[in-house]
């Protein structure tokens, strides 16, 4: 069978480190099991850990999709001259790498306390960080984050939107709906799978997160798969099962995440072949 | 032009160019005097070594990861929408999971798992680190690939190839493949993006690539910290128009059957 | 002369040094149903979605009822459209799809179903109504496109090629249908096609189109006895064309005399199409005789239609097509010399000028 190479495959480079990894939260130092770990997490600072992380995540996943979706069908609906769609795909596959600790250093040379925005506003009379703006706190990594996830919904709702016909706008417009109606009650339910499945990989995207916060904020910011790097590259490694702990904490998130996009997807999926 | 498309794209267009212009204007200043302008940050990144050495590396690994994904994915995802539509639903599913288990669980996991195997595995990037990275860049492949095959008639295609008396393999390279040229291409350049910039897990298994060199300059350097972010995005960009134009060449033909749109 | 209801003045549109439309001027009637007919180019579908709202003309208006819509959008024309293919949405059933132009206008629930209902069971798909449109076939899905366009009780019924896309029989059952639909409504129609047996056998007017232009205008039974232009002769049905001067009462086609009543009144040496339909010749056995507006040659090939077979007879400067009863066709073997007469009334002649369209080689087919 011609599935056989990916299920060897999967088993050996996810399942088995995935799993080894989740064992070892429920395990103690030495010998034996225990909760110890897991209970750990509800209190402070993992517990804060886990809240911003989330919200930063929601936060730009649905406003990354969002605004992906519309750049994306303005560049490749009707009227639009082709180059665009082209420049914009070429381009949205860079920015999408455009992450980590190179993303973060461009946010700080123009948003940054001597960066060329926050000077260029400052100079017209209207200072960000007297108005209480801070790149290295949660808004700032929201920025940051949105730099990849917007390209990424691009780039992934790109053949989505590719397979709205001309004629279901037409029709609709021709039976006396407004562009909004059209949307509502076509566009984005046809849309809806891919949408979802889109929305759900950035917010995966954004959780799981590393580079970027950890160059742009040294920890200043409190999150989860910092708090995981510090136990694993720092210093201080008393007990690493707390690490793996923390990690059982996020495939938690994550798994709760997808329970939800399942059914959603069927359902959504429900009249598409 | 739709005039709301205008607005978009013009949003679009400034959000992304503006830290790029600010990049820019940093890696102009000069470290000695934190003024503009001077392209000496540029001459540092280019004469330094180790620039060359890791971003080297870096580039073949993701080829490596480009080259093992699309041979895995695409035969089991078009045996899947061709065959057997039901394990679909299994692939998806698994293509969900490197989200559930992020690449700071997964480098502990393999670090585990793997600390018995031979060397030339275990301490070379082209090993261990490809490994890791074709299950990273797994579920975009999948979603673009996925996607890809949704959007065309695959029954009709290998039916047709096969009545004209293709094999297997034939149908599969020069019918199917060419039709899904623009979700491979994407799911291709998601892959590159993503090996070319993965830090964490090169990071914590102590490999050398080129965003680990980035990461180094940039706590340890100023304004050439600029310079060489630029540059790194810029190469980038590079690697990708030249996988384009590859990709826009070789896949002039397509193959179009009656009775599709 | 009654108010047009629907009516196209003078529209141009052209697409860079292409045009599409160079002058289109119809008047329908309410109520009237005609067909814009003519190949791949010619500017109908054009024509229609400019009507619809979807382009708008370089010049030119759009008139319905009296008031012009040139400029009105397309969502708020109260035309109902059917599209060739894919219309329907996906995420919708039968129902829901033929409810949405209600449901935009926020008729109320239960006065949409009961329309809705009532629509589909009068395209015959009462029984289909929960089903999606991938679940539907291709003469199911137009049903359901038209029942949807005519929901909204639109003032004009705009159809572009509805049965294209469909397999030949389907498209025979679903056309008489569409027209009897029509016909009970009332509505005004304009219906785009390329097939010259679905327009002439469904429309109160036909118009032929050809490279923008309004080749001719009338009714079905017009347009086949006398068409206008060479192009239209052989656009529509089969023709026999044979090209001559005209002499004293009749016509010499390469050498041959032939006497054609329409002959009369004609200037001595104009060049002229002579235009015979293939089932007004008459064929037999030769007897030697040179009887008049006979033609001599073989039976080269014999294609059967059904109740008349078609005779290609080829001799010295000799091409003609004939239909004949297919029991006597029997008796005319490929191979037989027979006599092919032209009738002497009845025949259609057209100037042949340079500036007309060019004619095809070959007769263009007559279904597809």
């Amino acid at each position: 069978m011609a599935t056989l190479p990916f299920f060897a495959y999967t088993a050996l480079f996810l399942f088995l480190p995935a799993g080894s990894v989740l064992i070892g939260a429920f395990q103690a130092k030495g010998q034996g099991y225990t909760l110890e770990n897991v209970r750990t997490l509800f209190h402070h600072p993992y517990i804060d850990a886990f809240k911003t992380s989330i919200e930063i995540s929601l936060v730009t996943a649905l406003l990354g999709g969002l605004l992906g979706l519309l750049i994306a069908y303005a560049a490749i609906r009707d009227g639009t001259p082709r180059w665009i769609r082209s420049a914009l795909t070429t381009f949205s596959g860079v920015a999408a790498n455009f992450g980590g600790i190179p993303l973060a250093f461009a946010f700080i040379a123009t948003l940054g306390p001597l960066g060329i925005v926050t000077v260029f506003l400052r100079n017209h009379g209207w200072d960000p960080t007297q108005h209480g703006f801070n790149l290295f706190s949660k808004t700032g990594v929201e920025l940051a984050y949105l730099y990849f996830q917007l390209p990424l919904m691009i780039l992934v709702i790109a053949p989505a939107v590719d397979g709205l016909r001309k004629e279901w706008r037409e029709a609709s417009a021709n039976l006396g709906a407004s562009q909004w109606q059209f949307w509502r009650y076509v566009g984005v339910p046809v849309l809806m799978p891919s949408l979802l499945g889109a929305i759900i990989l950035l917010f995966g995207n954004a959780f799981a997160a590393y580079a970027t916060a950890y160059s742009l904020t040294s920890g200043a910011v409190n999150l989860v798969p910092i708090l995981i790097g510090a136990y694993y590259s720092g210093n201080v490694l008393d007990n690493p099962h707390l690490a793996q702990a923390m990690a059982f904490g996020m495939f938690v998130v994550l798994a709760v995440m997808m329970l939800i996009y399942i059914p959603l997807q069927r359902r959504a999926a429900r009249w598409a072949k | 032009m739709a005039p709301s498309a205008y607005l978009w794209l013009l949003l679009g267009a400034a959000y992304f160019l503006i830290p790029l212009v600010s990049t820019l204007l940093f890696s102009l200043k000069s470290n000695t005097t934190g003024k503009c302008c001077t392209a000496a940050n540029y001459g540092w990144v280019i004469h330094n070594g180790d620039f060359w050495h890791t971003l080297k590396i870096s580039f073949l690994l993701a080829l490596e990861t480009i080259v093992i994904s699309l041979a895995i994915f695409v035969p089991t995802i078009y045996w899947v929408h061709l065959k057997v539509p039901k394990l679909r639903a299994v692939i998806a599913f698994f293509a969900l999971i490197p989200f559930v288990v992020p690449p700071i669980v997964m480098v502990v996991g393999l670090l585990k798992v793997f600390k018995g195997t031979p060397d030339w595995f275990y301490a070379q990037p082209w090993g261990f680190l490809a490994g890791a990275y074709v299950i990273l860049a797994f579920p975009y492949m999948f979603f673009s690939l996925d996607a890809g095959f949704r959007a065309i008639d695959v029954h009709t295609l290998t039916e047709a190839s096969q009545s004209l008396g293709a094999r297997w393999t034939t149908t599969l390279v020069r019918v199917i493949l060419p039709n899904i040229r623009a979700a491979a291409l994407a799911g291709a350049f998601l892959t590159l993006a993503i090996v070319m910039g993965e830090f964490t897990i090169a990071n914590l298994a102590a490999f050398h690539t080129f965003p680990i060199f980035i990461q180094y300059v940039n706590e340890t350097q100023g304004f050439p910290a600029g310079a060489l972010t630029l540059m790194s995005f810029g190469i980038t960009w590079a690697a990708m128009l030249s996988l384009l134009f590859v990709g826009r060449r070789r896949g002039a033909r397509a193959a179009i059957v009656a009775g599709a749109r | 002369m009654p108010m047009p209801f629907l009516d196209l003045q003078d529209l141009h549109r052209d697409f860079g040094t292409v045009k599409a439309l160079d002058g289109i001027e119809i008047s329908l009637g309410e109520g009237e149903f005609l067909s814009l007919l003519g190949p791949s180019g010619c500017g109908k579908t054009t024509a229609l979605r400019i009507v619809a709202g979807f382009d708008r003309p370089d010049a030119g208006r759009v008139l319905v009822d009296g008031r012009d819509v040139t400029n009105v959008p397309p969502n708020k024309r109260g035309m109902g459209m059917v599209f060739q293919a894919y219309s329907l949405f996906p995420n919708m059933t039968a129902r829901q799809n033929v409810e949405y132009g209600l449901r935009v206008r926020r008729q109320d629930k239960a006065g949409r179903r009961k329309r809705v209902d009532d629509l589909l069971e009068l395209v015959g798909l009462g029984h289909a109504r929960d089903r999606y449109p991938h679940q539907l076939s291709g003469g199911m899905q137009q049903r359901v496109a038209l029942a949807r366009a005519l929901a909204i009780q639109p003032r004009v019924l705009l159809l572009d090629e509805p049965l294209s896309a469909l397999d030949a029989k389907v498209r025979v059952q679903l056309r008489e249908e569409i027209r009897r639909i029509q016909l009970e409504l009332g509505i005004t129609t304009l219906y785009v096609t390329h097939d010259q047996e679905e327009a002439l056998s469904i429309s109160d007017h036909v118009a032929v189109m050809y490279g923008g232009r309004i080749e001719q205008m009338g009714s079905p039974a017009e347009m086949y006895s006398s068409p206008a232009t060479p192009f239209v002769a052989e656009f529509i049905g089969t023709m026999n064309r044979f090209e001559g001067t005209v002499v004293d009462g009749g016509v010499d086609h390469g050498g041959t005399r032939l006497a054609i009543e329409a002959a009369q009144g004609r200037p001595r040496g104009q060049r002229v199409l002579v235009l015979v339909r293939p089932e007004t010749v008459e064929v037999g056995p030769t007897n030697g005789d040179g009887a008049a507006n006979t033609l001599v040659g073989d039976v080269v090939t014999q294609t059967f239609l059904g109740p008349v077979t078609r005779l290609k007879i080829v001799g010295s400067g000799v091409d003609v097509i004939a239909d004949v009863p297919t029991q006597k066709a029997l008796g005319l073997p490929v191979g037989t010399r027979v006599a092919a007469v032209l009738p002497a009334e009845g025949v259609r002649l057209l100037e042949l000028r340079d500036d007309l369209p060019e004619l095809a080689e070959e007769p263009l087919p007559t279904a597809r």
